[in-house]
């Protein structure tokens, strides 16, 4: 037996020599077989980068297509096939939802939440709530700003849903086809560890949204400091897990373009924050001479004279 | 089975039994068809089915016969009288006003489709209309509230008609909610009942806050 045994450490002596002449060849490891086409591509291993794998997951680059996922088998003119994008249960939804207010440093939201099953009900509740949210919220606080002038008249603003409905959703929607259409771009000229399908980025971005639910309703208050701190808040909240997230994904590109990547991501975000706060909600000190200006005047007064 | 390949029967034993089908007997109704009943039959018939659907939405029990026989009469002649009672609210010609007539039919239809589709894509039971039907049914107290609050409006508009007509909104909101969410959430996963109660609380918040928020000119 000893001798079998000896037999055998010198089969793995040759084996792992083997392996150091040729780091490139294919392994086959037991416990990941997601290795198998990682070690296909000509990689560095650096110690820092084998950590961050572990947190990003599985090299799914050459099964990027837009709607990625192994069991979305049904042809997609049945209703079997979307349902498969709302296979989630009540506590999954939850957990995203958490995953997405508190962000843990080093985590990707991802990886941490959805790589297994991303679905379509929370991005488009969540961006229907907020819908609602929103145009609820900055009617109310206009009533209250305005509520003492005698000459003050009120209105229920109901324009404003629509308009609310179409700037949310195209951010909701259009910005992620547009960011999926650059990482798949880059991807073909470099090769990135980490790529999301279209889906992915929808989820991302969908639930990323939740932090100003309750943002547009403590936009009721009428103090400018309080609501510029509301959104300072939210907007590094819901930022950071935008950026946690695609950060890993462009990291490996030319310097520039990573970081332009994620400005643009941060800068979009914010815009939409304060567009919204700008938009539908007056500001309250100012004076208005009469209620006859119609709302939308009166906040483009209000956004020349910050 | 090879054991029974072989069995036969013996020609000597009759085998008897009848092969005539029983039917049952024909109903008088049934011999003509509802084509040649008097309208006002007919009429009647429809509008008792609607009736009986209003009394099982302000007493919501488990009965099934909401879900059954589904119409979507009641549905629309509640959507069009609120969509009426909705209108003439605060200067139509400006663009800060209520919602108007079209506004509030899409909403209503549109967010019952969207509902019903949302509960069918998590794994629901129920069929298409029957969800239409009920979630169209369940608008009565809130249309009942729209009434109450019009007639609130005529006698003053100050903060003691603001207090009644708020009370009397969020009543009728909770009982939509809890009338429609008895009759639908039996049919769906019982770990996704919170995913598709949701939809249904924030369509009937909606309205109500349209139903609120009107103010007469």
């Amino acid at each position: 037996i000893a001798s079998l045994v000896m037999y055998l450490f010198a089969e793995f002596d040759d084996a792992a020599n083997l392996l150091a002449a040729n780091p490139d060849a294919t392994t086959i490891s037991i416990d990941e077989p997601a290795e198998i086409p990682k070690n296909q591509h000509s990689r560095r291993q650096e110690p820092g980068r084998e950590e961050d794998d572990e947190l990003l997951g599985t090299d799914d680059s050459d099964k990027t297509e837009l709607l990625a996922g192994q069991k979305k088998s049904a042809p997609f003119w049945t209703f079997e096939y979307y349902q498969t994008f709302f296979d989630v249960d009540t506590y999954q939804v939850l957990d995203r939802i958490k995953g997405s207010v508190f962000p843990v440093p080093g985590k990707n939201f991802v990886r941490l939440y959805i790589r297994s099953n991303p679905d379509l009900y929370g991005p488009f509740w969540i961006c229907a709530t907020l819908v609602f949210t929103i145009a609820v919220s900055g009617n109310l606080s206009n009533f209250f700003i305005h509520l003492g002038k005698p000459t003050y008249h009120y209105v229920p603003e109901f324009r404003k849903v629509s308009i609310a409905a179409t700037t949310i959703y195209a951010y909701a929607w259009l910005v992620p086809l547009a960011l999926w259409g650059f990482l798949m771009w880059r991807n073909s000229k470099v090769m990135n560890i980490v790529s999301y399908s279209f889906l992915e980025i929808v989820c991302v971005y969908g639930y990323s949204l939740f932090i100003y639910i309750p943002t547009a309703i403590l936009w009721i208050i009428p103090q400018k400091v309080v609501r510029w701190v509301l959104v300072v808040f939210s907007l590094c909240l819901s930022g950071s897990v935008l950026v946690m997230t695609f950060w890993p994904a462009v990291r490996d590109d030319n310097r520039r373009i990573a970081l332009a990547t994620v400005g643009t991501i941060v800068l979009l975000h914010a815009l939409l924050a304060v567009g919204c706060l700008a938009y539908f909600f007056d500001a309250p000190e100012l004076d208005f001479p009469a209620p006859v200006i119609p709302a939308h005047n009166v906040s483009t007064v209000v956004t020349k004279s910050r | 089975f090879a054991g029974l390949a072989d069995v036969s029967i013996a020609e000597d034993i009759p085998v008897e039994g009848e092969i005539t089908i029983p039917v049952g007997s024909h109903s008088p109704d049934e011999d003509y068809s509802t084509l040649d009943e008097p309208v006002r039959d007919t009429i009647v018939r429809d509008l008792k089915a609607v009736g009986k659907k209003f009394v099982h939405v302000m007493y919501p029990k488990k009965s099934s016969a909401l879900l059954r026989d589904w119409d979507l009469w009641g549905p629309l002649v509640l959507c069009v009288s609120l969509a009426l009672m909705l209108q003439g609210g605060s200067a139509d010609s400006k663009e800060d006003g209520g919602p108007q007539f079209a506004e509030v039919f899409v909403i209503i239809w549109f967010g019952a489709v969207v509902i019903t589709l949302n509960s069918k894509l998590l794994g629901g039971t129920i069929s298409f209309f029957q969800s239409l039907c009920v979630l169209g049914y369940c608008v009565l107290p809130l249309t009942v509230a729209m009434l109450v609050c019009r007639l609130v409006l005529l006698a003053g508009s100050g903060t003691v008609s603001f207090i009644i007509r708020l009370i009397v909104v969020v009543a009728m909101f909770g009982w939509s909610t809890l009338a429609s969410t008895a009759f639908l959430a039996d049919s769906q996963p019982p770990n996704r009942k919170a995913l598709v109660v949701y939809p249904i609380f924030l369509f009937y918040f909606v309205i109500s806050w349209m139903i609120l928020t009107f103010t007469p000119q």
